[in-house]
């Protein structure tokens, strides 16, 4: 709305370049007075643009980890940035608010108990192949997820219940479930239900990685495992998310995302100029970021912050005064000091701040050391010869397992160590493979494990907790389970927020999880490049409103 | 001779089997799979039903002797199978990393040798004692120093402050100076102490001293008699070598962030990947194997005497 002129490029004359800074300062002031509801901070003038758009260039971006697979259904590493500049969704979720705008459904309705969804498409959207994008290709996009099962395993997990998807016309087509599902309308807002063409669905699963065609403002030029992804603009893009300031096609010629491990690599990179940005900068890497002047962005993972989960099903756990002594005796403050930087907030409930859906449990969750002791002397437990308190002969010694997902979690489960330590609770640190943390959960290996999950809905809650599944988390609480299971058939967003309410309160309350610090997404740019921004998931946006003035 | 070369090759097939089938079974011991790693972010909404189709998909529905036969079968048969994680066949992932590593592998391997050979000369050619002592003392320096911190050095001088190198990448000459040197400054370094070492011992032999009587400079007697005895004993930690130049690429490949087998091994040991870790696995013995081989068979070459010994003793069973 602020700016649906044309964007100038460097050969406009001076006057027309002058009225393009005065637009672009409106857009940064009212983005400005927009900050801070959405969640997250922005050090400098990136979000908005402080320069007139500049057309072409070549951005080069450094990322962490390889993604494996860029396509968006599953078989990748589900966290890469480059899936969602390939393609479009139906709905976008605004991170300001949370709540989700028309995008490819130009419209949608939801029926009462949230099992039938039914979208209308907007018109002239082709896929990078000239293929049109009808309601036919979202059938044949959804029959396939369901076809594939667990190969498309970032998708899948939306249509348990699926029933059939039913093309009414040529634009309109209904989704239907057997059970509610209230979460799949946040799910298409997603990269994972962002359709893929016709010609790419006719491939065999495992050849879509390096062959991905969407109608996203960028096609993909070229794959190279654990070296690089180049990404190219999309001739002719006029259909961007309502969400992005840019209204036609993307400014920049060309992406290229660096596949960089080692986060020092990537800092110094940074620095010495040979790439322009960090998708995912290390905690201890953004004071230096950000004294060299580089640009920062940082806003907190929606989803469930990171945590120590609990394993209620044998003792000592099983008892809620022990887990709430766990809870009361942990100082995040004290844990951020020790392994993350001051951009992680200390979590304030089951949820981050940038939930939708969430609610406000600083109180409940407050650090207590006296409280810890007396709910352990209650409980029967007494400090021991070692410092270890016993009960019935048998030490208060517990099982930690970390996976080695996010590097600072080595320092943040050692800072829990000691600080269980000093109330009297020994805890055995392990460290796991990523796929041996699920099966040793499900098998009760641990008594705590530590770790976060990232998703713009709270449904993430019932996805984890839920006993109807593989029940990670050995619970058994009915209570629990009806909450889950009730938010999921809540299509009244205001009926819905308050059952997510609760139920956050009652994971709280029974400290079956014990939140600690916000997982947080850190974005580093050079100075001349503008227009990044972190979408509701947190992770760096698509990339069509970047632009780089040399 | 022939018995010598035959027998080396029986054991080198018995290494190789024994090498797969240990992995296999300690690999396929580790709680959880690769199906479990690929939907660990909703566990609860992808039902047993369809883990288990991509399970039986995979051949992991089956009794572990099932499995190990099944798997057995195809290696010999040279299909390597496919990867849990991405679905691609084992030998080509494989086969796309290892150009990469052999590049930076073989060219660290010449730097580490001519430097590393070249120092030892060095070192038992000078005649003033502190040289040889200064010298002397810069392999166990090499030897000792972290790869991982070298890199990293190494980036810091030669790429973030004095921008001669690209820290990342794989193109052209210039992104293989950096990786290929810290990867030769342990083997060369290895090369140097143990060839320094039996110069040492050879220049103290008796035939050194006829050398000398009949007049031979000091420099003519290293090179044209003490190197061809000094060779034995640096040719036999080649494979030693070896091995530390595959364990190396894991952590140049990381440091570097080049594609290639020692990320394919760290990425895939993280994702229980099986196939494609028994892949890499033998992949490694394979190279070991042949180059141990190509040792003992060349020990004959250098020193007949190796070959008299190893002629069959009558035993009394």
């Amino acid at each position: 709305m602020i700016d649906s002129s044309p964007p100038r490029t460097r050969r406009h004359r001076p006057p027309a370049r002058l009225l393009v800074a005065a637009l672009a300062a409106v857009t940064l002031g009212l983005s400005a007075c927009g900050s801070g509801s959405d969640g997250g901070s922005t050090d400098d003038a990136n979000a908005g643009s402080d320069a007139a758009a500049v057309r072409g260039g070549t951005l080069t971006l450094a990322v962490g980890a390889d993604p494996i697979s860029l396509n968006p259904q599953g078989g990748g590493s589900g966290t890469d940035p480059m899936g969602a500049n390939l393609v479009d969704t139906l709905t976008a979720q605004d991170p300001k608010t949370g709540k989700l705008r028309p995008w490819l459904a130009r419209e949608w309705t939801v029926n009462d108990n949230a099992t039938q969804f039914t979208f209308t498409l907007r018109e002239g959207v082709t896929f990078s192949d000239g293929s049109a994008l009808t309601a036919e290709v979202f059938k044949q996009n959804f029959d396939d997820i369901v076809k594939n099962g667990a190969k498309a395993d970032s998708a899948i997990a939306q249509f348990l219940g699926y029933d059939r998807t039913t093309v009414v016309d040529r634009d309109t087509f209904r989704v239907e479930f057997k059970q509610p599902n209230v979460a799949f309308l946040q799910a298409t807002s997603t990269k994972a239900l962002g359709p893929l063409a016709p010609a790419t669905l006719a491939l065999p699963f495992e050849d879509r990685a390096r062959k991905v065609i969407g109608t996203g403002p960028f096609v993909l030029d070229h794959y190279t495992p654990k070296s690089e992804v180049v990404l190219t603009k999309r001739a002719g893009y006029a259909w961007p998310a309502p969400t992005r300031t840019n209204t036609g096609e993307a400014y920049l010629d060309k992406v290229i995302f660096r596949i960089v491990p080692e986060a020092s690599v990537r800092t110094g990179s940074l620095v010495s100029g040979q790439i322009a940005g960090i998708v995912d900068v290390p905690p201890q890497d953004t004071d230096t970021l950000r004294g060299r002047g580089f640009q920062l962005l940082t806003r907190a993972n929606p989803g469930i912050p990171l945590s120590l989960y609990t394993n209620v099903s044998h003792r000592p756990l099983d008892e809620v005064r022990v887990r709430r002594a766990i809870a009361r005796a942990l100082d995040p403050e004290q844990v951020r000091a020790a392994a993350l930087s001051s951009d992680f907030k200390v979590a304030t409930s089951s949820l981050s701040a940038t939930t939708p859906g969430w609610t406000d449990l600083s109180e409940q969750i407050k650090r207590d050391r006296d409280e810890a002791g007396r709910l352990l002397d209650e409980a029967g437990w007494r400090r021991g010869p070692d410092g270890i308190r016993q009960k019935d002969g048998r030490r208060l010694a517990l099982t930690l397992g970390y996976a080695p997902f996010f590097a600072p979690s080595q320092t943040a489960v050692e800072e829990i160590q000691v600080q269980l330590r000093e109330v009297g609770i020994g805890v055995d640190l392990q460290l796991l493979t990523n796929p041996s943390i699920p099966a040793g959960q499900t098998a009760g290996y641990y008594d705590l494990t530590f770790g976060n999950q990232s998703r713009a809905d709270a449904d993430l809650l019932r996805t984890t907790f839920s006993t109807e599944g593989t029940n990670a988390y050995r619970l058994a609480d009915p209570e629990l389970e009806r909450l889950l299971q009730d938010q999921r058939a809540a299509a009244d967003p205001t009926n819905r927020d308050k059952i997510l309410a609760q139920l956050q309160r009652r994971l709280v309350d029974q400290s079956y999880l014990i939140p600690l610090i916000e997982f947080t997404t850190v974005i580093a740019t050079a100075k001349d490049v503008h227009g990044v921004s972190q979408g509701a998931d947190s992770r760096i946006a698509p990339l069509n409103d970047v632009f780089l003035t040399h | 001779m022939l018995r010598y070369a035959l027998g080396r090759v029986v054991q080198a097939a018995m290494v190789l089997w024994a090498t797969y089938t240990v992995s296999f079974v300690v690999l396929y011991r580790i709680p959880g799979d690769a199906v479990l790693e690929r939907t660990r972010y909703e566990p609860t909404d992808i039902t047993a039903e369809q883990m288990n189709t991509l399970r039986a998909e995979y051949g992991l529905d089956q009794s572990l002797v099932s499995q190990y036969l099944h798997r057995t079968a195809d290696v010999l048969t040279g299909d390597l199978g496919r990867s849990l994680v991405n679905g691609r066949p084992v030998v080509e992932l494989i086969g796309e990393a290892l150009p990469w590593t052999l590049q930076i592998a073989g060219l660290a391997l010449v730097v580490g040798l001519f430097f590393g050979a070249g120092l030892a000369l060095l070192a038992n050619y000078v005649q003033a004692g502190w040289l040889r002592q200064a010298l002397l003392s810069l392999p166990p320096l090499g030897v000792a120093v972290p790869s991982f911190w070298l890199g990293l050095v190494l980036l810091q001088i030669f790429s973030f402050r004095i921008t001669w190198f690209p820290a990342t990448g794989h193109g052209g000459w210039r992104t293989m100076a950096l990786p290929a040197i810290t990867l030769a400054i342990p083997i060369g370094a290895q090369i140097a102490q143990v060839f320094a070492k039996s110069l040492e011992q050879a220049l103290a032999e008796t035939y050194i001293q006829t050398a000398r009587a009949k007049g031979l400079g000091h420099g003519r007697i290293l090179v044209g008699h003490a190197t061809r005895n000094a060779t034995l004993p640096a040719l036999t930690i080649f494979g030693l070598v070896v091995g530390d130049l595959f364990a190396g690429s894991v952590i140049i490949e990381t440091v570097f962030s080049r594609n290639g087998i020692g990320q394919l091994t760290a990425a895939s040991i993280s994702a229980q990947d099986m196939p494609v870790v028994q892949g890499l696995v033998l992949l490694a013995a394979i190279v070991y194997v042949l180059v141990n081989l190509a040792v003992d068979l060349t020990y004959p070459l250098l020193d007949p005497r190796v070959a008299r010994l190893s002629r069959p003793v009558p035993s009394g069973a």
